[in-house]
């Protein structure tokens, strides 16, 4: 890979760097939208989300209500706006969840070596098998459906994959000169790994969560869609989706605007990483 | 190349062991009895305890396992208690269209990857490469049954070329026939295809650029072998083998693609069994299905890895 940096690159800040790279900007830019969006429901939505008008039953979009109402009379415009909040809870607990113990699993695989790192490594090849939809289909078929337990299940999906980045990243760090250095110095292996090994890889770690976010959010949709995660009366991206597909001859548009907003999020992330790990690892620098 | 294949195999061996017990031991916690869900709430207790016994629930656990794992060496897999049908019949039925839908799926996701990232790789940086790469990016954001209900509006709302959801079956008699049923199968492979060949088309490109860099293709670009007659000749074989293992990664996703993709569609195949025995509480179906779903999985990826294997002995030799 000759994945020279230009020079004037190079000399130019992080920030500035940040502010040129256009994936950054634009995948910042959605993610914020739709972080704003959550947020903004917490105080303010244009009508109340749990609101019926049975007169104004799937309503075309128009002055009062932006984007139509749904088959009760809701205003989609709000239920849109609580659904992120679905949405970015199951990215951001499904994401801690396998970043707190995947990358944990990790770096003691890494430290330790010998049968602990195969164990942690042939549980990770093993999950493989269970991709998160299907695990999660196998969860919450035991602990029946809701988004908690959805969102569990995502995030038990989530540990191998950050089990397996943290590892190999560690692995690298640790034949390093500097952490010898350490390891002479008398660090043990916990100081050495939380002082030295884990803020080397954090930037994979970051990139990697940004993959996962938008992972979980289309799996929490999924979920929902099927009736096994967010259940009614709270509103969902997913759920929506299904609602609306039983209206496509009256109301075709209601099935465009929650899947949009999906799309919106995953893409913003999806950017967001690649705009990451542009800036963080020059290594990985895409052509 | 032996040894390596026997190392696969044994892993492949693992890994089915280690699945079936996490399968059996997950689904072992359901909240409930079965016996008492089949037969409803209001149910005569004498009657529940006769079918527990029935079903085996009354023996320990351990015991129940082994029984099963003999079951699936043997293809004895019991009776459905919604249908009552033989499971392996049940499955083997759904099975004609989970795997045509699959293989269908991904033959059109190689297709558009292969197209999409040759394209992309060989006008690097210039403005095809930038509209099909935007294009990918956009197409891994989708969900995959969103892409579905907006083919249905489409295609079989708006056009009606194509149906809507359902499925003939393949042969004549039943109603059906092997038109009418890949009909049918074609929007659910779509829109499982566009999802993953987006994925599988940035992989094409970067494989097809690293390889392009090779030592290798500069001599033969110097010999005076032309761009394209150098990407036909050296550059695809030496860059099928991350795609190709990217693809049995990613196989996994489709499986898990196809559960969800079938609901759309209503169409009866395994993804939309395993969802209706849940919802029945019909543990039996669900425990082989998923078994079934995880084990397809690996047995793709260690065909893959064989595969790769031929293709570049050197992966072999690596790892044996």
């Amino acid at each position: 890979m000759n994945a020279a940096p230009h020079a004037s690159a190079t000399a130019r800040p992080h920030w500035q760097r940040a502010l040129l790279h256009g994936s950054l900007v634009l995948g910042g830019a959605l993610t914020l939208l739709v972080l704003a969006a959550a947020l903004l429901s917490l105080w303010w939505t244009p009508w109340s989300p749990f609101a019926m008008d049975m007169g104004q039953r799937l309503a075309p979009p128009g002055a009062a209500h932006w984007l139509g109402t749904d088959a009760f009379g809701r205003d989609v415009a709000s239920l849109l706006l609580v659904g992120a909040r679905s949405s970015l809870l199951a990215g951001v607990v499904a994401v801690g969840i396998g970043l707190a113990i995947g990358t944990a699993l990790g770096l003691l695989a890494a430290a330790r070596r010998g049968w602990v790192e195969e164990l942690v490594m042939r549980l990770a090849d093993f999950s493989f098998a269970f991709p998160a939809v299907l695990s999660a289909i196998l969860f919450t078929a035991a602990w029946g459906p809701g988004l908690v337990n959805a969102i569990v299940a995502i995030g038990i999906f989530n540990i191998p994959v950050f089990a397996r980045v943290a590892r190999a990243g560690a692995l690298a760090v640790w034949s390093r000169e500097y952490v010898l250095a350490a390891r002479a110095c008398g660090k043990g292996m916990l100081r050495t790994t939380l002082e030295h090994v884990l803020p080397n890889i954090a930037p994979m770690l970051i990139v990697q969560a940004t993959v996962q976010f938008a992972l979980a959010i289309l799996a929490e949709a999924a979920l929902s869609y099927l009736g096994l995660g967010t259940q009614p009366p709270q509103p969902s991206w997913g759920r929506m989706l299904s609602d609306a597909q039983t209206l496509m001859h009256q109301a075709p548009l209601l099935a465009v605007w929650p899947g949009m907003a999906i799309a919106c999020a995953v893409l913003g992330l999806n950017l967001l990483g690649d705009g990451l790990r542009d800036l963080l690892d020059p290594r990985m620098r895409a052509r | 190349m032996s040894r390596f294949f026997l190392q696969r195999l044994a892993t492949l061996i693992a890994t089915l062991a280690v699945a079936s017990l996490v399968v059996f031991g997950v689904l072992e916690v359901l909240p409930g009895n079965a016996a008492q869900t089949l037969l409803g709430p209001d149910a005569d207790p004498e009657a529940v305890a006769a079918l527990t016994a029935q079903l085996g629930l009354d023996q320990p656990a351990w015991q129940r396992y082994l029984q099963w794992v003999r079951g699936l060496l043997t293809g004895a897999l019991g009776d459905s208690h919604a249908y009552g049908s033989p499971v392996a019949e049940l499955i083997l039925e759904r099975l004609q269209l989970t795997v045509p839908l699959a293989v269908l799926a991904m033959l059109l996701a190689a297709a558009l990857a292969l197209g999409a990232g040759l394209y992309a790789a060989a006008h690097h940086r210039r403005p095809g490469d930038w509209g099909l790469m935007g294009l990918a990016q956009i197409g891994i954001a989708l969900p995959n049954f969103w892409l579905a209900i907006l083919l249905i509006l489409l295609f079989a709302v708006r056009l009606q070329w194509l149906p809507a959801g359902g499925f003939p079956g393949w042969s004549a008699e039943d109603g059906g026939g092997f038109w009418p049923a890949l009909q049918a199968l074609l929007l659910p492979a779509v829109a499982l295809a566009v999802v993953q060949g987006a994925i599988l088309a940035r992989i094409t490109r970067s494989a097809v650029l690293d390889v392009l860099r090779e030592d290798f293709v500069r001599t033969a670009r110097a010999k005076g072998l032309s761009r394209r007659g150098a990407l036909w000749r050296h550059v695809l074989r030496n860059a099928l083998v991350p795609v190709l293992t990217v693809m049995g990664l990613q196989f996994a996703g489709l499986l898990a693609g196809t559960i969800v993709v079938e609901n759309v569609f209503a169409l009866p195949g395994l993804g939309r069994l395993v969802f209706q025995s849940i919802a029945n509480r019909d543990l039996i179906v669900v425990r082989n299905c998923v078994l079934l779903l995880a084990a397809m999985v690996v047995f793709v990826n260690f065909a893959v890895d064989v595969l790769a294997a031929l293709i570049d002995p050197r992966l072999a030799r690596r790892a044996g």
